[in-house]
């Protein structure tokens, strides 16, 4: 299949790309990295009039260190975290993830922000930057705002980004030195999206536990209860909770589905207490 | 790896690298979709949402209209019939475009034609179809029950064809001290070369003929196909394939989209694309794989196979295709299950069910992959009922070398060949005894290991009795090819057969060099185009070396007697003291150049002696072989795998193939063949599938629900060869091009049941996805603590 016809420009910043989008008329799309939205085109699952072109955006490109966080520019590619060139604020934890994600073809146009964006359940980064409590930053028509990851993301597909905005920057709080993680992910073969995704942070110095459950039909799953059980009680009471708080925050999912996403817990819980 | 050490030159069995892969590995290949031709037009097909429906209208696209066909547009153009003179046959009429009704979702409805492939989808988004939806018949044990409703409603059930082989098996039944029943499933498979179909059409004014550049297997079949559904005769057809990205059985059959674009090139005289997309070819084309099995095997105490009572179901979809109709399936399927063991006692019934899914298509192996997971699981069922070692169970079982040639209980004639044998290298090769050992062990993972067997053989280049019997519209005869020298002492050799991507360009010049002594470099090869080559019936059931490699070295042969006589008489000597050896022409002490001989015939013919050959230095000739039953490939393969319980997921530790393909042509390519065969079935053992929804849709639509293996899922494959010639084929040289498919999903689930049986759980559906094998575990503990 073949693309509708559709305009493209290719913005100068972001001020021009928040007009262009507004001059649309719902009709604007950003491009990116492209490796969702390519498919989706040839497939005409979108049908855009105008794609507006910001992957070579400066203001999109770079890393800020704050003291408490990261500040990373929505246009960074996987490939850019897996090989490290820019910092990681979770202690290896970004740059694991991200030579996980699809093909290293994928990872060298795809970006952070299109991820995020895009906001199919079973991508990576959704579920690590939830686990993560990352902040999204936007600008729009009427200036800038952010908000955390975990609220932005409504649905299968769905987040709270406007029509006209833009998302500029992924924000990620810096784990403390003595802070593990664990992250399992369970798919059919390389490069496969997600079944099952496990994602546990501990950071004692923070007071943080979060535990995460991805790839399920909707936004990822946070599982307070397992986290509180977890940082009280230690691994092996966090390894006896997982089933249960599975089944009571999953239940659509059919037996074979919990079972999935309990054994991505556990082994992301077993790596985090792994010796 | 053996085989091709020691041999000189690049005749037969040298490892010679292919003369192809350089176009290839430099991106300078020409495929339908790399053609480019003034006025050249794009044709999208706009096919049906919906498996079951009366096809009440179609309304074109105001303004549009003369640029979208329907079927009654598409004057004189005959539905696609293929016949077939096995008893009780159902024939089907597959129409070009929907003809009054929809029998499966992807059915082509309309072909839209436009200067570009977007508008010309843009063109098909806007014809609007006016359906009623009728029930869709998905599931072909359901389709073979009374009531069920119709694909083809003038039939009056859904069986294109019932089979049954009646054996007697009542008294072994009575007695056997073993008895095994199983049920086995495949799944549907959609198979994958690189390039999907596609054609260029266009009428040269010149000749007055159609041009069809269309990527296909068999293009002398398709010439005689299009014709008959054109109404045009042959002589103004000519069928051209440019380089053709792999076929696998998918393109050897007439498409209705090869139809379409050649009428509208008759027609308007001016060319026309259609280049099939991924999805396309997804959904509506190259399905195959689908089959059901009920086995019950009798084995004395030992394990020894006594009788087999097999019913084998298979989902054909809803149309026959052309040539190689709906039936072929099942009746390889019937006639292949009892594989290499040696029993007296088989009964089988089949079914070839129609459904509304896409006309299933031959896929590398035909059957043969589905009757072996069939049986291989059915052996080590056997085994484990017995309580014995699966491998020897299966070694005892087997025919065995000093049997051979042997005539097995289907009547299938077994050349040549030592199966046992491959099974006991194929468990040294896999160190048997050292999986068993580490099995006791145990895995500091938790992950469970088991080793698994699989034997096979595979009947390669069946010829006119066995196509005959089945009476459809192609059956071969004897293969062609011409094989000229040319006047500077090189060589051409054209052969109807077509290079999908096998190698053949590089191997039946080989033949030619091992007859002549020139080097394959001083060698071209043309093949496929009907208007440059010998008639062949193309490129399928592993019949490329056997059969055009036998018409090669025949011509070749001829060519060498002719250039003796000529050079006879430039030596002054007798014929019979002219030698071809080392790419020079020798008589004693005095030698010539190739060249010399060319010379003489093409530019100074005074030279010639007044008795010279009329027909010169080109020499057309044919092959069939003795017996033309088949010559019988074999291998064993086997696989040691690791299990998760907890995901259950399949990793495949270690994989050896053990293969006999008789006399190799090039070594390197039969290893190339037995591997690529291989990842296929590892697809179809671990991966492959493409389900329906009870409502008869497609639910892997893109290759990203669709699996197929990657390099990271495939094992490091180990190979060994065996070389029994064939008594029957020239130079010994038997089948290899689909034997690698078919053993890896026994071998693979052998090993998987294998690791399993602690667990207490059997697997007999394919592929084994972790779902399906979670499912059954789950299951197994669920069932495990309620009876604790």
């Amino acid at each position: 299949m073949k693309a509708v016809a559709f305009d493209y420009q290719r913005a100068e910043d972001v001020g021009q790309a928040i007009r262009l989008l507004g001059e649309a008329e719902g009709e604007g799309r950003l491009l990116a990295g492209g490796q969702s939205l390519g498919p989706m085109l040839n497939l005409r699952l979108v049908r855009p009039g105008l794609l507006i072109d910001i992957r070579r955006l400066e203001a999109l490109r770079g890393v800020e260190e704050g003291a408490e966080s990261l500040r990373y520019g929505a246009a960074v590619t996987h490939a850019e975290l897996e090989d490290g060139r820019v910092p990681d604020a979770a202690g290896g934890l970004l740059r694991h993830v991200a030579g996980g994600i699809a093909y290293r073809a994928v990872r060298n146009r795809g970006t952070l922000g299109g991820s995020l964006a895009h906001a199919d359940p079973a991508a990576d980064w959704l579920s690590t930057l939830v686990a993560l409590d990352a902040r999204l930053h936007l600008q729009g028509p009427q200036g800038a705002r952010s908000l955390p990851l975990a609220e932005a993301v409504l649905g299968a597909f769905a987040t709270a980004i406007e029509e006209r905005e833009v998302l500029t920057a992924v924000e990620v709080p810096k784990l403390g030195a003595a802070a593990r993680w664990g992250f399992h992910k369970i798919n059919r073969k390389t490069g496969e999206f997600a079944d099952a995704i496990g994602v546990v942070v501990v950071d004692p110095e923070r007071g943080v536990c979060r535990v995460v459950a991805g790839a399920v039909e909707g936004p990822p799953v946070l599982l307070g209860g397992l986290a509180e059980t977890l940082a009280a009680e230690g691994a092996e009471a966090g390894l006896a909770a997982v089933e249960p708080a599975v089944a009571a925050a999953l239940p659509q999912l059919d037996a074979v589905e919990r079972h999935l996403h309990a054994v991505a817990l556990r082994r992301a819980i077993a790596q985090v207490y792994a010796p | 790896m053996s085989g091709g050490e020691g041999v000189s030159g690049s005749g037969i069995g040298a490892r010679v690298r292919r003369k192809e892969d350089r176009r290839h590995l430099h991106g300078r290949g020409r495929f339908v979709a790399d053609m480019s031709m003034p006025g050249l037009r794009e044709v999208a097909f706009l096919r049906a949402p919906v498996a079951h429906a009366k096809l009440r209208g179609v309304r074109k696209p105001e303004g549009a209209e003369g640029s979208v066909f329907l079927i009654e547009d598409l004057k004189g153009l005959a539905p696609i019939v293929a016949k077939s003179s096995l008893k009780g046959y159902k024939l089907s009429e597959f129409p070009a475009l929907a003809h009054g009704k929809i029998r499966y979702v992807g059915e082509a409805i309309a072909a839209c034609v436009a200067p570009t492939r977007a508008q010309a989808e843009d063109l098909a988004e806007r014809v609007e179809l006016d359906l009623e939806e009728l029930p869709a018949i998905v599931d072909s044990l359901a389709a073979r029950k009374p009531g069920s409703p119709l694909v083809h409603e003038e039939w009056g059930d859904n069986l294109f064809l019932e089979t049954f082989v009646d054996g007697d098996i009542e008294k072994i039944a009575a007695e056997a001290a073993v008895k095994v029943e199983r049920e086995y499933r495949t799944a549907r498979q959609c198979m994958h070369p690189m390039e999907g179909k596609g054609l260029l059409a266009w009428w040269d004014d010149r000749t007055d003929q159609l041009v069809v550049h269309t990527s296909t297997q068999v293009p002398h079949v398709i010439r005689t196909g299009l014709s008959e559904c054109l109404g045009l005769e042959q002589r103004r057809v000519r069928v051209a394939p440019p380089d053709v990205g792999g076929g696998f059985g998918y393109k050897c059959v007439l498409q209705p989209e090869e139809l379409v674009v050649a009428w509208l090139a008759m027609t308007y005289r001016r060319p026309f694309r259609w280049v099939e997309d991924r999805r396309e070819h997804l959904t509506a084309g190259a399905n195959s794989r689908e089959h059901h099995y009920k086995v019950t095997a009798y084995a004395d105490a030992r394990g020894r196979l006594l009788a087999l009572d097999a019913e084998v179901t298979v989902d054909v979809g809803a149309y026959s295709v052309w040539p190689f109709t709906a039936c072929l399936e099942a009746a390889q399927a019937g006639g292949n299950l009892p594989g290499p063991y040696a029993f007296d006692h088989y009964r089988c019934k089949t079914y070839s069910v129609a459904t509304n899914k896409p006309p299933f298509t031959p896929y590398r192996g035909v059957a043969r992959p589905g009757v072996c997971f069939a049986i291989e699981l059915t052996i080590d069922a056997i085994a484990r009922a017995v309580g014995r070692e699966p491998a020897e169970v299966r070694e005892e079982n087997l025919v065995q070398g000093a049997a051979m040639p042997f005539t097995n209980v289907t009547g299938k004639h077994y050349d040549s060949g030592d199966y046992p044998e491959s099974l006991r290298r194929a468990k040294r090769l896999i160190d048997l005894e050292g999986v068993r050992a580490r099995q006791r062990q145990g895995e500091a993972d938790g992950r469970l290991v088991g080793v698994g067997f699989s034997t096979f053989t595979e009947q390669s280049a069946h010829g006119t009795k066995v196509f005959a019997a089945w009476g459809i519209p192609m059956v071969p005869g004897f293969e062609q090819a011409t094989v000229r020298l040319t006047p500077e002492g090189g060589v051409e050799v054209r052969a109807g057969i077509h290079t999908i991507g096998q190698g053949l360009e590089t191997t039946l010049a080989q033949v030619a060099s091992h007859q002549l002594s020139i080097p394959v470099e001083k060698i071209g090869v043309v093949l496929g185009d009907t208007a440059e080559t010998p008639y062949s019936t193309g490129a399928y059931a592993s019949r490329g070396m056997v059969m055009a490699g036998g018409a090669v070295s025949r011509a070749a042969e001829g060519l060498a007697g002719r250039i003796k006589a000529i050079a006879a008489h430039l030596l002054q000597c007798e014929p019979a003291a002219v030698e071809l050896r080392d790419g020079r022409i020798h008589a004693g002490n005095a030698s010539l150049d190739f060249a010399d001989v060319g010379r003489a015939w093409y530019l100074r013919p005074e030279q010639l002696p007044d008795d010279v050959h009329s027909g010169g230095l080109e020499v057309t000739d044919g092959f069939k072989p003795k017996v033309d039953t088949g010559a019988f490939t074999y291998a064993t393969h086997a696989a040691v795998v690791a299990v998760d319980p907890e995901t259950g997921k399949v990793e495949i530790l270690d994989y050896v193939i053990v293969e006999d393909c008789g006399t190799m042509v090039n070594p390197m390519i039969v290893e190339g063949q037995a591997f690529g065969g291989t990842a296929q079935g590892i697809g179809t053992a671990l991966f492959e599938e493409t389900p329906y929804d009870a409502g008869g849709q497609p639910l892997a639509s893109t290759l990203a629900d669709y699996l197929l293996p990657g390099p990271t899922e495939l094992p490091n494959m180990r190979i060994e060869h065996m070389e029994t010639p064939s008594p029957y084929t020239a130079h010994g040289i038997k089948g290899v091009g689909e034997g690698g498919a078919i053993a890896p999903p026994g071998a693979i689930v052998n090993a998987i049941n294998d690791a399993l049986q602690p667990l207490g759980v059997e697997m007999g559906e394919i592929p084994v996805s972790p779902r399906r094998l979670l499912g059954k575990l789950l299951a197994a503990r669920a069932g495990g603590e309620a009876a604790a």
